[in-house]
């Protein structure tokens, strides 16, 4: 028979088997994002390639023209996407989990259920922009007649990575922001800055070519500079892969994941006392 | 025998208070600046500071209990014994501070009718939504889906967004998602305290099916006339210790009894509406009869006495609103703009008392709203359920019948004078067609 203990600080056995047990809420609760950010706006879907498609052009405009980096004969507008892309999924990501649990205060308070559906449901409102971007990216290809190589079959990959690179963070900034209510405010700091030393308007091969090998596996420590990388190899916009430099960066978002899940769990227990 | 579905033992909840906080969350400013005092003071004078900021609270204390399977148990207690915290413990909301409790079946709460509704998304798209975030599979929730339709009577509005509905059909249809769930272990807080009469007669219907089932079912409300019809046995929780348990009749006549002694009955200003001005109320009682008490049936006359502290010369009007258990105002007697009442007051103390006649109202438990107003102009002080009474006995002497709010019969006058006046032949037939 099932049976159940409750008991201060008791590390529950069953944790995983619930999360398992809530995998319909986690669907619905991803369903009702969805749902909800597209059916207010007036322009319904068309919103939901809008806003990424303006965000595209004006990426593309400032650093094709504006930062004139070289791009080896590939397009430059794909080369840009080939960084943008996964760090706009980063980034969204980051905000959406980030804020999930302040903003589900009102289920927090009232229901049990596995906390962490919730930081992990609002990344699959960041993934459905993402696809919509990917659509895009498709789009500018053909424009550009450009023919990715056959390893673009390993995207999905790395948009896996950027996944993991993504929640371990947002568990720990979700957890922050609901013991402490300013932390919201670090938050767009953070995407800001990241987006500046993540190598979106560069190639991280550039590191390597002024700073030297060390600098460039030093550089990696940043997650999103492997899943770019990854990306833009795939995508065909970097000729090779350093697979040191993706090793080191998937092995911090292992960590940060780890560090995450171990985090948001210890203090997921006083959540509905302090929210 | 078997084991009991759920044994509670030592359970206790500590909460802390923060006194000087301003804001009701720590910030993040404010935790590194304390750090960075305590690394420059040394760690001695952070700790002074941080001791007299904090005030222990126990919510809950050494809850002791066992529930077989199949009982149908009621929580009563009155505000702030520690009811609600028992449910979201054993709902594994929040965690217990100390002892430990084993539940023994699948656990569904329900704190609330319609957590988790979306404003935005339609009425089945809230089914769903909310069938899930209540623990239900979506292949539970697809099966049930034109019960719950039913139920709530919304057939017709089933996909409109929910922000357009009526808040009555709102809560029909949160409540028949909940009335679905089919869990081993019932727990539900106050969610009877919803929707018109008609509706809640249904969904007390609804709950005795669901107790009669053989499901356990565990039990919050201050309607002690639901508590008595539904539940089997009960708790009662007085202060976080749970003080009695047993047989529900006997609880429930520990619990009257109690409340009709006055020892911790009186005023409570925590539900004091913003900051009082030049006068405020400090203290207020009832008295029934001429006696303390907060305990009547409905052919008493009572008093309300309030205490107040005017801090200049003041002219100052009473007001008076009794809300029954769901807060609806059954009774407003604003003295100053009904009958002209208007005390001038000298800076002070001064004691004030209105004397009610017997207004017949049902049994049940209500709350009593204290106003101090300039009358028609301002309010210098209000407190919202400063004080509570019960009313324990309403029975029609020639019938029998006893009148409860619960049924949803508010305040009974005792003289409405009626007559009866023949009809022209078309209304006869109308009302044939009604009663054939």
């Amino acid at each position: 028979m099932d049976e159940l203990i409750i008991e201060a600080g008791r590390a529950e056995s069953h944790y995983w088997r619930d999360l398992w047990r809530y995998r319909d809420l986690f669907y619905f609760l991803a369903w009702r994002d969805i749902l909800v950010r597209y059916k207010q706006t007036v322009f319904g879907v068309l919103w939901a390639v809008l806003r990424p498609f303006l965000t595209m052009v004006i990426f593309v405009a400032i650093f094709s023209r504006l930062a004139g980096l070289p791009s080896d004969g590939v397009p430059y507008a794909i080369l840009v996407l080939g960084g943008m892309l996964p760090w706009q999924f980063f980034a969204s990501s980051l905000s959406e989990s980030s804020s999930s649990l302040v903003s589900n205060a009102n289920l927090i308070t009232k229901i049990y259920f596995p906390r962490i559906i919730l930081p992990a449901s609002s990344l699959i409102v960041a993934m459905v922009d993402f696809a919509i971007t990917l659509v895009l990216m498709a789009l500018v290809m053909a424009w550009y007649q450009y023919v990715p190589p056959w390893r673009i079959v390993l995207l999905p990959v790395f948009v896996t990575l950027a996944l993991v690179a993504a929640l371990g963070p947002g568990l720990i900034a979700t957890a922050l922001n609901v013991k402490y209510r300013d932390f919201r405010f670090v938050i767009p700091f953070v995407v800001q800055f990241g987006l500046y030393v993540s190598p979106v308007g560069f190639k991280s091969s550039l590191i390597e070519e002024r700073l030297g090998v060390v600098a460039r596996l030093v550089y990696s420590l940043n997650p999103m500079v492997g899943v770019i990388d990854g990306f833009r190899w795939c995508i065909g916009a970097e000729p090779t892969l350093h697979v040191g430099a993706l090793a080191i960066s998937a092995l911090t978002s292992a960590v940060l994941l780890w560090w995450g899940v171990r985090f948001f769990r210890s203090t997921e227990k006083g959540f509905a006392d302090v929210i | 025998m078997t084991k009991p579905i759920i044994s509670a033992e030592n359970v206790g909840k500590r909460y802390r208070l923060r006194h000087q906080a301003k804001q009701p969350y720590a910030t993040l400013r404010d935790t590194l600046t304390a750090q960075a005092r305590r690394l420059l003071a040394g760690s001695s004078a952070a700790d002074d500071s941080h001791a007299d900021s904090q005030e222990e609270f126990w919510a809950l204390k050494d809850v002791n209990f066992e529930i077989q399977r199949g009982d149908v148990v009621g929580i009563i207690g009155r505000n702030g014994a520690g009811k609600s915290t028992l449910l979201k413990v054993l709902s594994r909301i929040v965690e217990p501070t100390t002892g430990r409790i084993t539940l023994r079946g699948r656990v569904a709460s329900l704190l609330e009718v319609g957590t988790g509704f979306h404003p935005e998304l339609t009425g089945r798209e809230n089914v769903f939504l909310n069938g899930a975030i209540l623990g239900m599979s979506k292949r539970e929730i697809r099966s049930k889906f034109d019960e719950i339709v039913a139920f709530a009577e919304i057939e017709k509005f089933l996909d409109t967004p929910v922000k357009r509905y009526s808040s009555g059909m709102y809560v029909r249809l949160a409540f028949a998602v909940a009335a679905h769930l089919e869990p081993e272990v019932l727990i539900v807080d106050e969610v009877l305290a919803v929707g018109d009469a008609e509706f809640q007669k249904k969904c007390l219907g609804k709950m005795r099916d669901v107790a009669g089932g053989g499901r356990t079912v565990l039990f919050v409300s201050h309607n002690i006339g639901a508590v008595a019809s539904l539940c089997s046995s009960a708790f009662l929780l007085r202060g976080g210790t749970l003080v009695e348990s047993g047989p529900v009749s006997s609880v429930l006549a520990a619990y009257t009894a109690h409340t009709g002694s006055t020892s911790d009955e009186g005023f409570n200003a925590a539900g004091r509406r913003g900051r009082p001005s030049d006068c405020r109320i400090v203290d207020a009682r009832l008295l029934v009869e001429g006696e303390h008490g907060s305990r009547m049936d409905w052919a008493s006359a009572f008093t309300i006495v309030m205490d107040i502290v005017a801090e200049r010369d003041i002219a100052v009007s009473t007001e008076y609103l009794i809300r029954d258990t769901n807060g609806v105002p059954v009774l407003f007697s604003p003295t100053g703009l009904q009958q002209n009442i208007t005390l001038k007051l000298t800076a002070g103390r001064h004691r004030i008392t209105a004397a009610f006649p017997a207004i017949g109202l049902a049994s049940g438990s209500y709350s009593v709203d204290l106003i101090l107003a300039q009358s028609g102009v301002r309010m210098f002080d209000c407190c919202e359920s400063a004080l509570t009474f019960e009313v324990t006995d309403s029975t029609s002497r020639p019938h029998g019948w006893c009148f409860t709010q619960a049924s949803g019969q508010g305040c009974v006058p005792f003289a409405a004078q009626v007559t009866a006046t023949a009809l022209p032949a078309e209304g006869v037939s109308g009302a044939a067609k009604d009663n054939p």
